[in-house]
Order: structure tokens, then sequence, then C-alpha cells
């Protein structure tokens, strides 16, 4: 395979020699745990890569892992099992085939644009059995998984229309494609947040990351569209942050399109390099002194679910430590790896009991605690909560807004 | 990013370190490449097993042990220190039941039938101590390839402790409903969590009873609610239950890490896994910084505390370069334990080799020495199977001085602040 030539693949390819077959991922896999379809981790990834070479391929059962990552988080060993697993599962595909459903689900942007013409038919179709059932059976998207609503106005159209504030200190906002499309709020209160900060906030031009068509097994594409985004964002001054306030979207351009797209673009190593989740940005202003503590109290008891693309980016959880600062604000932490969804896992018919079981022990600890809302900071995590335990979902970020006194 | 403690390491010294730090009301966070010894262990709390004759009271033999072994781990707090962490430990492992006392080892089965000696056992290994002998029932489940009723029960009659308590041990299989097929343990766990399954097990083991006290069964009952997992099955069968761990993964172990990190979270504690922590920057004799890596970039650590738990030679705690060199890797602290020139392996493979009981000397208070001779800084503190001196898997005394040392690295830290404070 011609990915293999790349630097970042051999490193990622030969870690499998620190395996020591000890278990500790297949313990940890929320996945595995769940179902039998798939036997965990180890078993998929160093225990069958040793089979695939050539034309020999994997099984099938590889395309039952959701890309949550935990098993290379778990790993002491520093074997990046998630990131081989991603590879094989590729390969899989590459063999034979992705299926139109996969094709869609990768495609965000596409989806968005297209839908955008017809939003309130769109916004009908989806939330309606008489069209999901017919849904789920063409395409295979469970007619129950959650479909968020196209909003009335992009974000797009919304940063366009408005000015970058001039300051000396500088950062480039990367939105991502939910929040075009599905949450323009969200990005709004990202830019009003920054700027509370006294920083300019740049909002170049900007498409998708490629991250859904990387975990659906479309690594080609992915390659195009992750160095393409790089590029759109450098456009802006360099040596600047680049803020993103969606935890999967960031960890594509600070790991995953290095490590398991093997992009070597020189572009895309410079951005992942000054890439921040806007909470770890925030908490090290917080640290330097420079972070706005003038907060309204917020009376609320929250839920804060770490997502586990967040998790990934290995920098803790640092939206428990900037909204501790939040006066009245009663924060529990959920301690669950993952809700799942697994980005366009869940939604699949024939993995979505497997993403409902996943979650059942986070929902259940939703309940029990009843918070006013819940905290997340993966979009596609926040609409499976939601749909799943009828609590209101929402960006940490969001609530921080309110705390600076925003509507 | 800042903290007041920077534990390295997740394991049992190092979240007994970061759990009590953070009970002492510091911010603390903990950080390890990836979880540790917990999810592969047996769950029950070795203190002293052999020294090197079986140990019958870890408390009568821990004076006599200390003086044949003065550069032991266990010097450092001594029998008093090991006597409070437990105490502790119980306490914070709550809802899992440990049991046991200093004065007692229990003499629990292995998977293989051999009975090993332990200080403390959870409320689910409560009835497994066959040192006083008695007559068990062993169940197994047909098609779960890591327990093996038959050899364990036969082996187990041959394995009483003196010849006044035999043990008389019978066996069984049980069908699991539908099949078990290729089942890992964590899966039958939770599937246990279901009691229908309990009860069709439970009809299964009621006809094989007779006269058996209490029934060992693979330790695969249940994650989350084992408690009640557990406490069903002894209503249904009427007598007590108890669970044999076997090979990893071991539930017995992954409840106790669960535990210990849902302990860490409610004191304030952070945790972050998957992170290495790969060089540290000093200061006037102190550390100042450790630098941790994240997915994209290092990051440096501030805090005014540092505790290494990062395990032994096994798992990458010192590290032996190919040049024969052993070395400390995110402190460069100097490695004792082996003379010059002295050859690091012996000829036979399960038996001692010089390598095992290398690792860090500290001073009282478990500070790390520096090449000097005298501490490397004064903030920094070891715990665990990186320090020199001990022969754990021998011992049989790997969890006691985790726990020991972890929470007595995590005193001197506390009662130092608390000076500073006054």
């Amino acid at each position: 395979m011609s990915m293999l030539m790349e630097t970042e693949g051999i490193a990622v390819r030969a870690s499998l020699d620190g395996c020591i077959k000890c278990t500790i991922c297949e313990s940890a896999c929320p996945y595995a745990a769940v179902t039998e379809h798939f036997p965990g981790p180890k078993t998929v990834g160093p225990q069958e890569e040793r089979f695939r070479h050539g034309p020999l391929s994997a099984d099938w059962s590889v395309d039952y892992c959701s890309g949550c990552g935990i098993c290379s988080r778990v790993c002491p060993q520093d074997v990046r099992i998630a990131e081989i697993n991603s590879r094989a599962r590729a390969q899989l595909k590459e063999q034979r085939g992705i299926p139109l459903r996969d094709q869609l689900l990768a495609r965000p942007d596409v989806m968005g644009r297209l839908g955008r013409p017809i939003r309130p038919l769109f916004n009908w179709a989806m939330g309606t059995l008489l069209v999901r059932l017919p849904v789920e059976r063409i395409l295979g998207i469970h007619r129950k998984a959650a479909i968020p609503k196209l909003a009335p106005r992009t974000f797009r159209q919304w940063a366009r229309r408005h000015p970058v504030r001039p300051a000396p200190d500088r950062v480039v906002y990367f939105h991502g494609c939910s929040t075009n499309y599905f949450e323009p709020r969200l990005g709004r209160m990202v830019v009003a947040v920054l700027e509370h900060q006294g920083l300019a906030v740049e909002i170049p031009e900007q498409g998708c990351c490629g991250l859904p068509l990387q975990s659906n097994g479309n690594f080609p594409a992915a390659r195009t569209y992750a160095t393409r985004l790089a590029g759109q964002l450098r456009r802006a001054p360099r040596d600047i942050p680049v803020i993103a306030a969606s935890t999967s979207c960031g960890l594509m351009l600070k790991r995953e399109a290095r490590e398991i797209l093997g992009v070597e673009d020189p572009a895309l190593v410079d951005i992942s390099q000054r890439t921040y989740d806007i909470f770890e940005f925030l908490l090290n202003l917080h640290e330097q002194g420079r972070l706005k503590t003038d907060f309204v109290p917020v009376e609320l008891t929250v839920a804060y679910h770490a997502p586990c693309q967040q998790q990934n980016q290995l920098i803790g959880k640092p939206a428990l430590d900037v909204l501790a600062l939040v006066p009245g604000l009663r924060l529990v932490e959920l301690d669950r790896d993952c809700c799942g969804v697994g980005g366009t896992y869940g939604l699949k018919r024939e993995k979505y009991a497997i993403s409902m079981a996943v979650g059942d022990g986070l929902f259940a600890d939703i309940r029990q605690v009843a918070p006013d809302l819940v905290l997340c900071d993966s979009e596609t995590c926040r609409w499976h909560i939601a749909k799943a335990t009828g609590f209101p979902v929402i960006h940490p970020l969001e609530l921080l807004h309110r705390a600076y006194g925003g509507r | 990013m800042i903290t007041d403690a920077l534990v390295i390491g997740a394991g049992t010294a190092g979240l007994t370190a970061g759990i009590r730090l953070a009970q002492g009301g510091l911010r603390v966070t903990v950080v390890a490449t990836g979880e540790g010894c917990l999810p592969l262990a047996s769950g029950t709390i070795d203190v002293l097993g052999f020294a090197p004759e079986p140990v019958q009271s870890p408390r009568d033999a821990l004076p006599g042990f200390l003086d044949a072994n003065p550069e032991h781990p266990y010097r450092i707090g001594g029998p008093a220190g090991i006597e409070a962490s437990l105490a502790w430990f119980i306490k914070t492992a709550g809802p899992l039941g440990y049991h046991g006392e200093l004065s007692r080892n229990r003499w629990v089965p292995t998977v293989l039938g051999g009975l090993r000696p332990t200080a403390l056992v959870p409320h689910s290994m409560a009835a497994a101590d066959l040192g006083g002998g008695g007559e068990v029932l062993i169940a197994g489940i047909r098609g779960f390839r890591d327990f093996h009723p038959a050899l364990l029960a036969a082996n187990l009659s041959r394995a009483a402790a003196a010849p006044a308590h035999p043990i008389e041990a019978r066996a069984t299989l049980l069908d699991w409903p539908g099949g078990a097929g290729d089942m890992p343990p964590f899966r039958l766990a939770r599937r246990l969590e279901d009691a229908e399954i309990r009860r069709q097990l439970a009809a299964q083991l009621r006809s094989k009873l007779s006269g058996a006290s209490a029934v060992g069964m693979p330790a695969v009952l249940g994650r989350e609610r084992a408690a009640e997992v557990h406490a069903d099955l002894e209503r249904r069968l009427g007598r007590p239950v108890f669970e044999i761990p076997g090979l990893p993964p071991s539930l017995p172990g992954l409840r106790l890490f669960d535990r210990l990190r849902r302990a860490l979270l409610d004191a304030g504690g952070r945790l972050l896994l998957g992170s290495t922590a790969i060089s540290a920057t000093h200061s006037h004799g102190t550390v100042a910084k450790v630098t941790i890596t994240q997915a994209s970039r290092p990051v440096e650590v501030s805090a005014g505390f540092f505790v290494l738990a990062t395990g032994g030679f096994a798992t990458g705690g010192i590290l032996r370069l190919p040049d024969g060199q052993l070395r400390e890797p995110v402190f460069g602290l100097p490695v004792a334990g082996l003379a010059a020139g002295q050859e690091p392996f012996g000829d036979q493979y399960l038996a001692e080799h010089p390598l095992d009981r290398v690792g860090l000397s500290t001073d009282a208070d478990g500070r790390p020495l520096g090449a000097a001779g005298a501490p490397h800084a004064t903030n920094l503190y070891a715990a665990g199977a990186v320090l020199a001196g001990a022969l754990p898997w021998r011992e049989k005394s790997g969890e006691g001085l985790s726990l020991a040392t972890g929470w007595h690295a995590a005193e001197g830290i506390v009662g130092h602040r608390r000076e500073h404070a006054a």
C-alpha cells in the first residue's frame, strides 16, 4: 500500500511492535463490550494486522470500529491501535467499495449545500417517519438516528458581513461544516467570546476537514479535503493560533490527517502545530492572567461530557477548569468515555442499536444527575445525546457566552 | 498547563498518590501513557506473602523482613505507614467492600488451583479464603477459554495449606444461555448484569451444589453492577459465591480501576490518559516543569510537586539502553540495584534476575536520589514499582508497596504544604 511509504504511516504501523497483547484496549473498548460484531481493538488491530498483506484484507469486523480512539489512549505501550484500524478500514473499503449512504454521510458540506435550497422540506422530511422509513430502507440510515436541522442562514453568510475587529492579537477561527450549516449560533458565540478577550478574529473561507470521509474509509478524498482546508486557513496571517470549537475537526487538523491519512503537506503540518481547541486556548489565556472574568452568575446545574475526540487531543478537560470560574454554576463531570454515535457510525441502520447500547451508561448518568443542561463539545454527540435522553445539550462555549452576559 | 501537583503514572501507586493529594486540597493532574497495571491485576491487595517462607501474618513478619531487606521500599513509612495506607484504601475503595487485616493473610485460589497469600480481597472474594479447608464447587462456563474448573478443582484438592484442613473441590461446567461462543470476560461480565442469565445459570448450579459450602466462579461477575450480580447469585444459591481471578482482562482489577478513577475525580483531581511525560526542567534544586505529549505538540506542565509512579523495568519506568546503561527516562535519575559490569540476567528464565530489583533509591521521605546521593529535587517523590530493592512477584508485595509508597509521598507533600502555609 502506498500509504505505508509515508513516514507517519511507518511510525504508526511500527508501533505494533510495542503490543504485548495485554488486552487493556479490549477491556476499555466501549464497542467490544456490547457487540459480538466487534471482537475488540487488539483482535482486529495488532492481531489481524499481520494478515493484511497484498490482496489479503481484514474481515468486516474492522468496520464495526467507530474510530473513537479510546484504545490508543489507554494503551500503556503507546500502540496506535485506532489509527492502524482506521487504515485497515480504508483498505477494506478500497477493495469492496463504499456504499452510497456512507458516501453521503461522509460529505456534510455537500449535504448542507444541497439541502439549503429546499431547507423547509429537508427539515420537515428528516423529522417525519413517512420519509425516514423509506430513507432507512433505501439508504440504510436508521429512522431514529438524530439528524440536525438546517439553519435559516449559514455561519458564512453572517461572517461575510461581520468585519474583523482590529486588535493587536489575532486568531483564526476554524468553524467547520456543522457550525456553518446547522449551528451558526455557536459560531457567532465563539466569535463574540474571542472578541470579548480583545482578540481580532479572522474567519477565512474554508471547507470540510475531511474527517467524515476518513471515518467512512475514503482516504483519497479525505486527503484532498484536509490539504485544501490547511491551505485556506493559512491564507490568514502566519503564526497566529487557529481555534476550533468542533473537537473532532480540530483533532483532524492536529493529528489525524497526519497520522491516519499520512498527509505530509507542509501547510497542514504548520496548521496542526498551531491549532487549539477553544477551551484549551481560553485556559491558556487564563493561566497567563489574560482571560476576562467579568461573569454574571449562572444558577444552573450542568453535566459535562467530554467526547472521545476531545479526549484524544490529550489536553485534559479544560472546559471544566474555565467553567469553574463562573459563579453560581454547579458543574458535574460525567465520567464516561463514549456516547456511542462515533460521528456517523450511530446513524447507520446496522449500527444504531450498538450505538445506543454504548451510550447507555452515559444516558443513565445524565438521567440520574437530571441537570438543567448537558454540555458536550462535539456536535454529533450533542445531537445523539439530546435525542437519546431528551435533555437539552449544548456546547460548553454557549454556557460561557451566557456567563459573559450574552444571549 | 498549571497544577499544584503532577502525578506521572496511573497504576496503583499513581492513583493512590493522586487521590490522596486531591483529598488533601491540592489541584492534581494524573498523567499516564495509558491505563496502568490495574486492568491486568487480580484486584486483591498483597502486602507480604513470602519472606521467603510463607507469611501467615504480615504484621508479625514485617519487622524481621525489613531487618533482612534494609533497602526495601517498605522502609519508607515503615509498618505504620503500611497500616495507615491500607486503612485509607479500604475506605477509598468503598463500595467494592474490601475485607482483610494485616494480622492474617488469606489463602485464595489461583486460576490453576494453587493457593496464594494475600492481605485484602474485594467482597466478591470474601469467601475465597481456603486456608482453613472446606468443600467447594468450582463452576466454569462452557466455551470460556480462560477458566478450566476440572483442572482447577483437581489442583485445589492437592493444594490444601495443612493436612488438618483438607480441601474437597468438585468441578462443573455451566451452559451459557445461547452459548458463550468466544466471549471475552468483559462481555460475559456485562451480560451477567442481566438477571435472566443469572437465573438460568443458578438453576443449573443448584442441582450440583450437594454439600459444597461455597461456589467458586470465574471473575466475570459484572462490572458496573458487580455488587448486585454477586449478591443475587448468592441469594439464588443460598451460599457464598467467590470469584477466582484469572487471565487478563481482569474484572476485579478493572472494577478497582473504575473505582479509583472515580475517587480521583470526586476529590477534584484530573486524569489525563494517552499522554507521556518526556522530560523535565529544573530550577534552584526543584523540578519546575515536566513536558508531556499531546495530539500535535508537547506542552509544559508547571507544578509545585511531582510524583513519579511510572512502574519498573517491565512497564518502561526504567529503561535499559542498548549500551547496557539503565536510565529513568523522565528526569534522567540514576538507577540503583545493579553493580557496574554486573550481568542483568541470570541463567534461568523463571528464576530471579539481578535486573528484577533495579530502580530508584530514595531518602526516608521517598524522594529519589540524584547522582550525588542527595535528593534529586526537593519537590520530586517516587512511588510504586519504580523504586529499587523489591521483588514483588516473589514477595507477593506489589499492591502493598504501591499503596504504601504512593500514600506516603502524598502525605509528605500535604504535610510540607501545611507547614509552609502555617
